[in-house]
């Protein structure tokens, strides 16, 4: 069955290219820290931010 | 003895200023609105055209057979694809701190997107399709395709080489894997003989076109349907809330297991099939294991609000999110309980596969688009949501219409299966007529269709508003952000050679063009070698299609003919009972391509062959209810009249020679002759029964196509031949 040869070469290739790009990330320290970047996005860092019912973010409690 | 202490200075923070550009958001919203309205529509009218055939026009542009793949292709590449597109122009250049990074590529994807969709709108009622589900697309769009997506890619990836914030955050992942995937599965899966502008054969045939076929049918729901839209998630639910999501750690862990295991679970759409067992099985243990990443993804978002829920109760957008979410999480633990084997013999063919799709398309992909819509609009347009009541009515009628459509359908779907599988006493058919089954659907089908109502009503409400919205304010074309400037927000410890920015460049795109290469090279080297000589086992007494076959098969594949009928006789009593021995994996090896099917409106066509006489084929095309009363399938009659292009059979030929399958040499130059003889049998056949007709039509050639189907292993009298 050439066909599953060949799709799980593939699928192979995609899950190791991944797994690549996972140990480039933990290498690369993105997840050194895992709870900053969850606060970083709720900050647009417009100089004249858009008009929003919300004026400071809440932290969610753990 | 004075001394003085130096004192380091620390260097000034430098500050970066760049737009934001808010104009290629808003144009991918109004993409997104239109393109999911027609898309609705499509549906609507698909779904009543199943209780009231009328409704097909008796026009070919508008059977069900080629406006269904309209639909699925707007609803999934053009409502979805351009509600992605909408939130990761809008959310990108706002995580990377960075525009992105080029303006062209930007307006080269929006105008690439939308004339590959105006391509599909006009291609697909034509009757231009490869018949494989969701890549119905012929092969120039198809490379119009691969081209935008990877320019769309190259256009985030160097964003990403550009940004000011050292971390990544788990959304930008989502958009990456989704990328690369999907590149990758598209090329693999739309790989085909071009022997005109708009025809090409799939270089797979049968079995292994149904396995190329349905990895990536399954990775497409997974990586276009799902990873964008989570990436989505990850940063829009958030920002709605205006709350971190509840543990990004988990999300790190969701996103590495979700696309570890994703690729792995295409097999379980084909179970029972004429498919190896360890292929199924791979399948099926892959997709029970999903089950975990893919909840963890939806608890992650759901408990981003725990505490907060008094404002799900104000804000509609929130609304929409957290349906959108359940949505999520009841299709992601219900596909991996539709592939176990017990489930799936009920499942596959009927109406659940519809349900199940439904509440993942309706439910998840729909409602998280209209949230972020609500959310960004009035963002971009620096004014309120015109109506909050709208909005609210939106989310109602809309979670409405999704019941209506899912719960009808799941009824239907044990309907079908119970009515084909049981037996009286006397151990018969209860129901040897498929078509009792099919009367016994008709309310179903108009509940189904009535929730496709409610729901474009919602859709229209959400036009609406959004409109009045846009209306009240003014588009803010750019937003000017002044963010700290990399040098001054990089810190590279003294020995952390892994945290050097120029390092981290390069495994990136290194990972990528190492992928892009090896797949290009794994399709040059692979597809020739495995794919010309089919490794399929033969069975001696299956022989390639006649001339005359073959031009009949194409029509069948023009009219979209597998879209309600399958050609695939499971290995159950039942099915073997009703329809004739089970279909073995050799009878399929010159089917370029497969045409299984994955849904039974009408009954499997696997075994009709010599089933019914020429004249029975002829009239039921004609009017189908004159043959089958209270039959639900369009009238064909414009076959009968159309004249058959037999100036392509010697350019089929020549390509099916070249795909492996063994007409003899030089047959191409003799093929029409062989044709007119066997166009000029079924003519005399069907005179004999007072119906006249010239040869030369493509009802003849459906016909003989239709006759041809299962006949390979079956002996002179209808009888199953030793295949020892």
């Amino acid at each position: 069955m050439s066909a599953l040869i060949i799709l799980i070469g593939f699928s192979l290739l995609a899950a190791l290219g991944f797994l690549g790009a996972f140990v480039w990330s933990v290498r690369g320290g993105q997840f050194d820290d895992d709870y900053t970047p969850s606060v970083r996005i709720l900050f647009d860092d417009t100089i004249n931010p858009l008009p929003s019912d919300k004026s400071t973010p809440q932290t969610a409690s753990k | 003895m004075s001394s003085t202490i130096a004192i380091d200075a620390h260097p000034p923070v430098v500050m970066d200023e760049f737009q934001y550009d808010n104009k290629i958001v808003r144009n991918f919203a109004i993409a997104t609105v239109l393109y999911g309205l027609i898309g609705i529509l499509v549906g609507v009218l698909i779904a009543f055209q199943l209780a009231y055939p009328f409704l097909n026009f008796e026009l070919s542009y508008t059977t069900f057979g080629r406006l269904r793949p309209l639909h699925t292709n707007a609803v999934i590449f053009a409502f979805v694809g351009n509600g992605f597109f909408t939130g990761m122009y809008y959310s990108a250049p706002r995580i990377l701190k960075a525009p992105m990074w080029s303006k062209k590529l930007s307006y080269f994807n929006f105008w690439g997107w939308q004339a590959i969709i105006l391509a599909a709108a006009i291609t697909l009622p034509m009757g231009l399709t490869t018949s494989k589900e969701y890549a119905e697309l012929e092969w120039p769009i198809d490379i119009a395709i691969a081209v935008v997506w990877v320019a769309a890619m190259i256009n985030l990836l160097m964003t990403m080489v550009n940004r000011r914030s050292e971390h990544i955050y788990a959304a930008i992942w989502f958009y990456i894997a989704s990328f690369i995937t999907v590149a990758m599965l598209h090329v693999v899966n739309s790989l085909a003989l071009p022997i005109s502008l708009f025809k090409s054969y799939s270089v797979y045939a049968g079995v292994q076109d149904a396995l190329v076929q349905w990895w990536y049918g399954h990775n497409a729901v997974a990586f276009f349907l799902t990873t964008p839209y989570l990436g989505l998630m990850y940063y829009f639910l958030p920002k709605a809330a205006n709350r971190p999501i509840y543990s990004y750690r988990l999300s790190i862990v969701h996103f590495w297991a979700l696309i570890f295991l994703y690729i792995w679970a295409g097999p379980h759409h084909l179970l029972y099939n004429a498919l190896p067992d360890w292929a199924q099985t791979l399948g099926v243990v892959f997709s029970i294991m999903l089950i975990a990443p893919s909840w963890g993804g939806m608890i992650n978002g759901l408990f981003t609000l725990r505490g907060a829920w008094d404002k799900v109760r104000e804000d509609v957008v929130l609304k929409f999110m957290v349906v959108a979410l359940t949505a999520y999480g009841m299709a992601t633990f219900e596909g991996p309980m539709l592939s176990l084997k017990s489930v799936n013999a009920i499942s596959h063919f009927t109406d659940w596969t519809v349900a199940h799709v439904h509440v993942g398309a309706l439910g998840w992909n729909g409602f998280l688009t209209f949230g972020i819509l609500y959310w960004l609009i009035p963002r971009i347009y620096a004014t309120p949501l015109h109506s909050q009541k709208l909005a609210n009515f939106h989310f109602w009628i809309g979670t409405l219409g999704i019941i209506f459509y899912a719960v009808p359908m799941y009824w239907a779907g044990w309907t079908q299966s119970s009515m084909w599988m049981q037996f009286t006493e006397e151990g018969l058919l209860k129901y040897p007529n498929f078509l009792e089954t099919v009367i016994q659907l008709v309310p179903l089908y108009i509940l189904r269709g009535i929730g496709g109502v409610l729901y474009l009503v919602g859709f229209a409400v959400m036009i609406y508003n959004l409109l009045m919205t846009a209306k009240n304010g003014t588009l803010v074309e750019t937003e000017t952000a002044r963010v700290p400037s990399v040098a001054s927000s990089w810190k590279p410890s003294k020995g952390e050679y892994w945290h050097s920015r120029t390092v981290e460049r390069k495994p990136v795109l290194l990972t990528v063009c190492a992928l892009i290469a090896v797949a290009i090279g794994g399709v040059i080297e692979l597809v020739p070698t495995f794919m010309v000589e089919s490794n399929v086992p033969t069975i001696a007494s299956v022989k390639p299609y006649t001339p005359l076959e073959l031009q009949g098969r194409d029509i069948y594949v023009r009219e979209g003919c597998y879209v309600c009928h399958s050609q695939m006789v499971r290995p159950f009593r039942a099915e073997i009972e009703r329809y004739g021995e089970y279909s073995k994996a050799g009878e399929f090896v010159y089917d370029h391509p497969f045409q299984w099917g994955s849904k039974r409106t009408g009954p499997d066509l696997h075994r009709v062959g010599q089933k019914y006489p020429d004249s029975w084929h002829y009239n039921h095309m004609e009017d189908p209810r004159s043959m089958s009363p209270g039959s639900l399938m369009p009238p064909y009659s414009f076959l009968l009249d159309a004249p058959l292009d037999t100036a392509t059979t010697a350019a089929k030929i020549r390509a099916m020679q070249t795909l492996g399958v063994p007409y003899e040499e030089g047959y191409d130059q003799i093929a029409n002759r062989d044709l007119m003889k066997q166009a000029d049998q079924i003519k005399g056949r069907l005179k004999q029964s007072g119906i006249e007709t010239q040869s030369d039509r493509e009802i003849v050639a459906l016909i003989a196509y239709l006759q041809r189907l299962g006949t390979d292993i079956k002996g002179n009298n209808g009888n199953v031949a030793n295949l020892n």
